[in-house]
């Protein structure tokens, strides 16, 4: 059964196309705008997104850092008071339950946000591992998030927040801001590959939070967008999303999201695995269309001789670089930059070739 | 939303404009633009294919979704309007001039509405 955010009413009086998503009822785009307009306006202006429909949980108590530390695979450890960091979390075979975001508030006192579609699955996972001294909550439906992306979000914020209330460094936070009279918390991050802003606060103030931030964008050019645009708009920028680009098959070594894999932390659950798996034989490319065609995800992938040599993960026409692209988990023998092979496509065969990722990086 | 008088149509929203009984032109409706959004890719056939009905005879692709355009008559396809495939947006912007295939041959109809009965047909669909 598929719940509404806060927010559902407002899409729906502005056109909004709702569908289904991770259990929610979103737009996929507005009707007068549509995805690629959506898209575009990120990448020139200023869009806003309900993505309310993510899960929170805490961590609070002397051992919170101790869990976290356990449960993900990133180094959480030295972050300051205020700080984000992104981390996948793995199962004992080092296969992927979910990436997430953790939020340092405190010493003992830490908020994690998890993809909407795992909220159940995450929460029975982090819940059944926790130790020691450690209050574990999900707090999901009492929370819900707005996200401003766009070279515009800073100019469109700085009209509702002083200065100080506004996150300065990209994956940092501040907690108790007051916006309009309403408590929220402003991250700058996002899913898009912009500039921006990630918003928290109480449900009960979404829909006057959604109506002060179009407000204040009007000048720059703000408008509404859907999901339809923040797959687009995550695909260029080449973030990876759970369920395609990994999933509980998928180390996040192959996945490419080694980075955030500290293999030198104390144990982690998934590190043993993730150790014995060595390098590994299958990896993550960016894949640009060179015959006609878009390939999307679920697409196998052929060698010129004919072999199998993995699978598409993710792809669409991308708008803002004005092409098919996509991502697909292949073969580390066919991972160089440059190397064609097929996609097969309805039973069609495609030509796509690697290219470097991210498909897009905005300008500093 | 238009529906223009002179056209034909299909439950899965094509139209067909037949020239006599044995030649016509086909297309999709704006009601069908609509609904798929902005056109991004358009796959057609080529001249001297078939054409059968309720079968696919080309493809149109928005940025989410891929959509199939089906027969509305059994014929074989004379010519088919390659402009298309650079532009697919004319659909979206003409759908009665942006016409996909001249068919010729024909040898069987669908149920076919007219423009009032399709106009209702939509009411129950959108």
């Amino acid at each position: 059964m598929e719940r509404k955010t806060p927010l559902y009413d407002v899409h729906v009086t502005a056109g909004g196309k709702i569908v289904e998503f991770g259990g929610y009822l979103l737009p996929v785009q507005y009707e007068a705008t549509g995805v690629i307009k959506e898209h575009m306006a990120v990448r020139t202006a200023a869009g806003l997104f309900d993505v309310s429909h993510m899960g929170e949980v805490t961590y609070k108590g002397k051992d919170a850092l101790k869990n976290i530390q356990y449960i993900v695979t990133n180094d959480c450890s030295g972050m300051y008071d205020g700080q984000v960091r992104y981390s996948p979390m793995c199962n004992e075979d080092g296969g992927v339950v979910d990436d997430l975001l953790v939020y340092k508030v405190a010493d003992d006192d830490y908020l994690v946000v998890v993809n909407a579609a795992n909220r159940e699955k995450d929460v029975k996972w982090m819940s059944e591992h926790t130790f020691g001294d450690v209050k574990f909550e999900d707090i999901s439906d009492s929370v819900a998030q707005i996200a401003l992306q766009g070279p515009k979000a800073p100019e469109i914020i700085a009209k509702l927040l002083p200065e100080d209330s506004i996150p300065k460094k990209y994956y940092s936070f501040i907690k108790d801001v007051t916006l309009n009279g309403m408590k929220c918390l402003v991250s700058r991050t996002g899913y898009t590959g912009e500039l921006g802003y990630e918003i928290y606060c109480d449900p009960a103030d979404a829909k006057k939070m959604w109506e002060t931030l179009m407000g204040a964008g009007k000048d720059e050019g703000l408008i509404p967008c859907g999901l339809g645009a923040r797959d687009t708009l995550r695909m260029e920028a080449a973030m990876p999303l759970y369920g395609h680009e990994m999933d509980d098959t998928v180390t996040p070594v192959e996945a490419g999201l080694g980075y955030f894999v500290k293999m030198d932390k104390e144990d982690f659950c998934g590190k043993k695995a993730i150790e014995a798996a060595g390098e590994p034989k299958r990896t993550r490319v960016g894949l640009i269309v060179r015959g006609r065609g878009i390939v999307r995800e679920h697409c196998d992938t052929f060698s010129k001789d004919g072999a199998q040599i993995g699978h598409t993960t993710s792809g669409t026409f991308c708008p803002f670089v004005n092409a098919p692209i996509a991502m697909a988990l292949i073969d580390v023998k066919y991972s160089a930059l440059g190397t064609k092979f097929d996609a097969d496509v309805r039973g069609r065969k495609i030509e796509v070739e690697v290219v470097p990722l991210p498909f897009y990086k905005r300008a500093k | 939303m238009a529906f223009p008088e002179e056209l034909k149509y299909s439950k899965t929203h094509e139209w067909i404009k037949f020239n006599d009984d044995e030649t016509a032109t086909v297309g999709i409706t704006d009601f069908a633009q609509h609904e798929l959004g902005e056109l991004v890719f358009v796959d057609l056939p080529a001249e001297g294919d078939s054409m059968s009905i309720g079968e696919s005879f080309a493809e149109v692709e928005s940025v989410k979704a891929v959509s199939e355009v089906n027969g509305p008559v059994d014929a074989e396809i004379e010519a088919v309007n390659a402009d298309l495939q650079d532009n697919p947006q004319l659909i979206n912007e003409q759908p009665y001039e942006a016409w996909f295939v001249k068919v010729k041959n024909i040898t069987a109809k669908d149920e076919l509405m007219d423009a009032a009965q399709y106009e209702e047909f939509t009411k129950k669909e959108g």
